[in-house]
């Protein structure tokens, strides 16, 4: 009975895993987006925008990226909870604003690799400033940087595990969780894992024929 | 045949780059429907008068008024005045530019390139755009390649719909910056054939820098010779390339003829 691997409480943490996994792939999907969207909200602020608003932009994204999403994760959760009812909703939106600092950067750079001579058409047929980023630049930037984007998305996707530290009942916490109820750790851990490599290597299989796509 | 109204005036027109002054005190006018090329050598500020008529580059002094309106500054009260960048888009929306290397935007077909400013800037109708652009793609002959994106068109080609991108705005004034120095030798004849029938079909005034010297001689009311950013003469085609009155226009021409 006591062999390192049985079937039985493979079988008996799957569900809960599986719950935890829900979750981690909630957490997922909305961190992406509101990088997605913040990146590039920041990206063209840090273009754009005049100095006053720009300077302090780039002050605070210096500031998260320079910090360990583990401490952005308890402070936030510290500071809000009063206030938050749902630790999810702080887990995630510190994922997802940690990761907003990194997909800045790579709208930055596939802004900067739209040619000038874009930006030039654009004022010789007057469009608007907002229509030329909408319509021209943002398009072309954002094609450069997509499979870049997708790299982040994967490893937000990997970082999940860490929301253990706020109590987030993700897969990693539930197989913990399980572990500590059953005194088996192994096929609930061993599972998480596989369930991880199972969601992400096919996605960065997808990516890398994205990127080849664009080259 | 040009009238005699001053269609684009540059007055006291100085530019420099950092310390580097390119153009220094110039002073000339396009007349409504007339036709100037400038020819000059390397460096000489040719690209750089069509960028500042572009609002491409900030004009270091002096003034540009286009149909009686300034450009870029103003004198108001005796000082000279920035113009708001939306009265400039208003008066820049009369001038058209058409760039050595196309710049047409990759990421939209032929006809949505064509399309998105008479849509975004003029206020047209989807469906009344479309007709536009389709009768512009004709006269340029891309019609067929509507749909196409502009990585699958040659040079020549990429060119003439950037021709009639430009010419979808109804501008007033055209800019042609070398339109055909960036094409494979076999396409040039191609953009120049367009080119010549809208100098003719239309009474667009226009700004040209070519090296195409028979073309220029076609094309052109008025030639003017630069040198380091002055003009050293200038005169009606046939003047200047069968009898400049200067050595540097003769030694130029000697050169690229
Ligand atoms: N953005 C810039 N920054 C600094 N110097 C510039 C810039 N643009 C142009 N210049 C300088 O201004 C001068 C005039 O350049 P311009 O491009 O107008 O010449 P051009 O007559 O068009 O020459 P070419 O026949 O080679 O196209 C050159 O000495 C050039 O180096
Ligand atoms: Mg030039």
């Amino acid at each position: 009975m006591s062999s390192w691997w049985s079937w039985e409480h493979a079988i008996g943490a799957l569900p809960t895993l599986l719950d935890g996994f829900k979750i981690t792939l909630l957490a997922t999907v909305l961190g992406t987006l509101i990088a997605l969207v913040l990146g590039l909200i920041v990206a063209i602020i840090r273009r754009s925008a005049p100095s006053i608003v720009s300077a302090p932009v780039t002050g605070v994204v210096e500031f998260v990226r320079m910090t360990p999403l583990v401490v952005q994760l308890v402070f936030a959760n510290l500071v809000l909870s009063p206030y938050v009812d749902s630790t999810l909703a702080i887990g995630i939106w510190v994922l997802g604003i940690h990761y907003t600092t990194y997909m800045a950067e790579v709208y930055r750079a596939g802004i900067d690799a739209v040619p000038t001579g874009q930006w030039e058409a654009a004022t010789a047929l007057s469009l608007p400033r907002s229509r030329t980023w909408r319509a021209v630049i943002v398009p072309q930037a954002i094609r450069n940087t997509l499979p870049a984007l997708g790299n982040y998305a994967i490893s937000m996707f990997k970082e999940t595990p860490f929301f253990f530290v706020i109590y987030i009942p993700e897969m990693v916490r539930n197989a913990q969780t399980y572990g500590g109820d059953t005194f088996r750790y192994t096929e609930a851990i061993t599972l998480a894992g596989l369930i991880f490599l199972a969601a992400s290597y096919p996605t960065s299989l997808l990516i890398r024929r994205l990127e080849k796509k664009l080259a | 045949m040009p009238e005699n109204t001053p269609h684009l005036e540059f007055r006291d027109v100085t530019k420099s780059f950092g310390g580097n002054t390119v153009l220094n005190d110039l002073n000339f006018t396009v007349g409504t429907g007339e036709r100037v090329t400038l020819i000059g050598p390397s460096g000489s500020g040719k690209t750089t008068i069509l960028r500042l008529v572009m609002t491409l580059e900030e004009l270091t002094g002096g003034y540009i008024d286009l149909g009686g309106n300034p450009l870029q500054y103003e004198e108001r009260g005796g000082r000279r005045m920035r113009v708001p960048d939306r009265q400039r888009r208003r008066t820049t929306q009369q001038v058209g530019m058409v760039f050595q290397h196309f710049n047409l935007f990759p990421n939209m077909t032929v006809m949505e390139n064509i399309v998105e400013a008479p849509i975004h800037v003029m206020g047209l109708k989807k469906a009344e755009a479309e007709a536009k652009a389709e009768a512009l793609l004709d006269k340029v002959g891309m019609a067929w390649k509507k749909d196409a994106r502009p990585s699958q068109l040659s040079g020549g080609q990429q060119q003439r719909v950037a021709i009639a991108r430009a010419l979808a705005m109804d501008p007033e004034v055209l800019l042609l910056d070398e339109v055909t120095s960036a094409l494979d030798p076999e396409q040039v004849g191609e953009v120049l054939a367009v080119l010549q029938d809208i100098a003719a079909e239309t009474d667009i005034s226009m700004l040209i820098v070519t090296h195409e010297m028979q073309f220029a001689r076609d094309v052109s009311d008025r030639v003017m010779m630069f040198d380091q950013g002055s003009i050293v003469e200038e005169g009606e085609p046939d003047k200047i390339f069968s009898d400049p009155s200067h050595q540097r226009t003769q030694d130029f021409l000697r050169a690229v003829l």
